[in-house]
């Protein structure tokens, strides 16, 4: 599994990040983005999906393939 | 309130809607649920006009309509001029805060200015004077058994929490918490009183940035704001190339020190009032810390405290009803997060409530900038509290068995722009 943020509707709501600090960076704007190359580690699926589900933007997209 | 008191009752709330109406403030819940089954987006010729939605896919289209619902009127009742005393000029005709005032493009701009100072880095450096301001109102009150949840620490917390982060004075705290209720709570329904506080403000600001201009003082760059002087970084930054004139900057403090305080004051509050009135939730957190972020975002969710206004610059239709051009809009968060089709059970508080896209904050461009300052500040609020008072009451235990649209006898509650508890008796035992 792997997680991205889509840069065009993410607004800085920072809720992946406080949900997730291991998965999402936030840069000096409060706007995020996947850590590393965004793959999710077996034991934070759950986080991930955590942090989809809360963003008031949609803007937390989860690939599964993978 | 002679005023408000005065006003005609409420016939029916799909078509006369008052939100200033006391039943309104202190118990929304059903209003919304009524309207959103039977009149979504309502309308009001009360206090200027305007049109109230209240389902939540209607207040997330809604604000994104950027600028056919534009921010350049963003209260919730219209703007009242700003005048020089003395000349009787108008020296602004409506309120001006970028970027909470601003469309795009400048808005953007406006935003970027501002951003770095309330990252979650950033903020975090702010944590450690937030417990401790918290830790010394408790002192102030745990051995009388009794205080105002409201007053004696809610109410206390976010002015001195951001006069610390804009390097002012803390302890003017009482001027600023007198003047945010000068222009959004008592302004509200009384437009001479938000004129003369207005005008209180900017002379204050004017005198705080001469004081900079004529000597900076230490304006770190981005990420390094919090051991800096804010207000010297803040003129030291650029809007797309062009410098930090006086007029934006003294617009930026003064929305800064608006937005800051009565928000996050009422937010305090309305957790507390949740906490004394639910005895298995308060017990729930003193034994699981560890779910206060969670609850905390239910909080917000539940007792969303900001309703933001727009001004249609054209007609708009959004889910069949067509607002015309002129009408001043309520973006109704409060509404939207009690909406059954996005929040099973919307009503009730569950503190561990894993899916939570609530809109607290707002959604879109606007996206409250201090978000992550309020979330830390409610949370060190919180967490100190029930450390230190693990069990508390209202005094007068009526209040949360009232009928809906009684007015409770002891809590008090504000709400038009900003909804949450301006009195909270609360009893607790002293042995703490
Ligand atoms: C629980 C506390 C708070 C709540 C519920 C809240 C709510 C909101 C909402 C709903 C908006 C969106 C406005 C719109 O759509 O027109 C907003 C914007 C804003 N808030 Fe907050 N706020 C809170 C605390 C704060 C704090 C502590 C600050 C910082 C000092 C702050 C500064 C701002 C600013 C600057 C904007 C304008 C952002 C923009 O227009 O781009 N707020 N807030
Ligand atoms: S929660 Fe969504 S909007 Fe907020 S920072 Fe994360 S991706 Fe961006």
């Amino acid at each position: 599994m792997k997680v991205r943020v889509d840069p065009d509707k993410c607004q800085g709501h920072n809720r992946c990040y406080s949900l997730a600090p291991e998965l999402f960076d936030v840069d000096d704007y409060g706007y995020a983005t996947a850590a590393g190359d965004g793959t999710v580690p077996a034991e934070l699926v759950g986080k991930a999906k955590l942090a989809a589900a809360n963003c008031p933007e949609f803007a937390v997209i989860i690939d599964d393939e993978g | 309130m002679a005023a408000a008191d005065a006003r005609p009752p409420v016939e029916d709330w799909a078509t006369d809607y008052d939100i200033f109406d006391p039943s309104y403030c202190s118990d929304p819940g059903p209003i919304w649920a009524d309207l959103r089954d039977r009149c979504p987006i309502a309308h009001s010729e009360r206090w200027g006009g305007s049109w109230l939605p209240t389902r939540y896919d209607d207040v997330a289209e809604m604000a994104r309509l950027v600028p056919a619902l534009s921010s350049v009127e963003f209260i919730v009742v219209p703007p009242v001029p700003l005048r020089d005393p003395e000349t009787g000029e108008v020296l602004r005709a409506r309120p001006y805060a970028p970027p909470i005032s601003s469309d795009p493009p400048f808005h953007g701009v406006a935003r970027r200015l501002i951003l770095p100072a309330f990252s979650p880095q950033a903020v975090a450096a702010h944590e450690p004077y937030t417990r401790e301001l918290a830790h010394r109102l408790i002192d102030g009150f745990v051995g009388e058994g009794g205080c105002d949840g409201a007053v004696d620490f809610a109410q206390q917390i976010p002015p001195r929490v951001i006069a610390h982060l804009m390097g002012l004075d803390e302890n003017r705290g009482d001027d600023f918490i007198q003047w945010v209720r000068g222009i959004l709570e008592l302004g509200a329904t009384d437009p001479e009183l938000r004129v003369a506080t207005g005008l209180k403000m900017f002379a204050f600001w004017a005198e705080e940035i001469a004081k900079r201009r004529a000597q900076p003082g230490d304006a770190r760059g981005s990420g390094g704001v919090p051991h800096g002087d804010f207000i010297s970084w803040l003129l030291a930054g650029d809007l797309d190339g062009q410098p930090v004139d006086d007029n934006h900057a003294m617009s930026v403090c003064n929305l800064l020190l608006i937005a800051g305080i009565d928000t996050t004051w009422s937010s305090i509050g309305s957790a507390l009032w949740h906490l004394a009135t639910h005895p298995d939730d308060r017990q729930r957190l003193v034994d699981e810390p560890e779910l206060l972020p969670t609850a905390v975002e239910e909080f917000l969710r539940v007792y969303s405290p900001v309703t933001m206004g727009r001004l249609a610059t054209e007609d708009v239709t959004v889910d069949g009803v067509t607002i015309p051009a002129g009408s001043r809009v309520l973006m109704n968060f409060p509404a939207a997060n009690r909406d059954p089709g996005q929040f099973p059970d919307p009503d009730t508080v569950v503190i561990d409530r894993a899916h939570n896209r609530h809109v607290a904050f707002g959604i879109g461009i606007h996206r409250c900038a201090g978000s992550n300052l309020a979330r830390m500040e409610m949370q060190v609020a919180l967490s100190v509290f029930l450390e230190r008072i693990p069990e508390f009451h209202l005094a007068d235990t009526r209040g949360p068995h009232l009928p809906p649209g009684t007015p409770d006898p002891t809590v008090i509650w504000a709400g038009g722009q900003v909804r949450g508890p301006r009195t909270l008796p609360l009893t607790f035992s002293t042995a703490h």
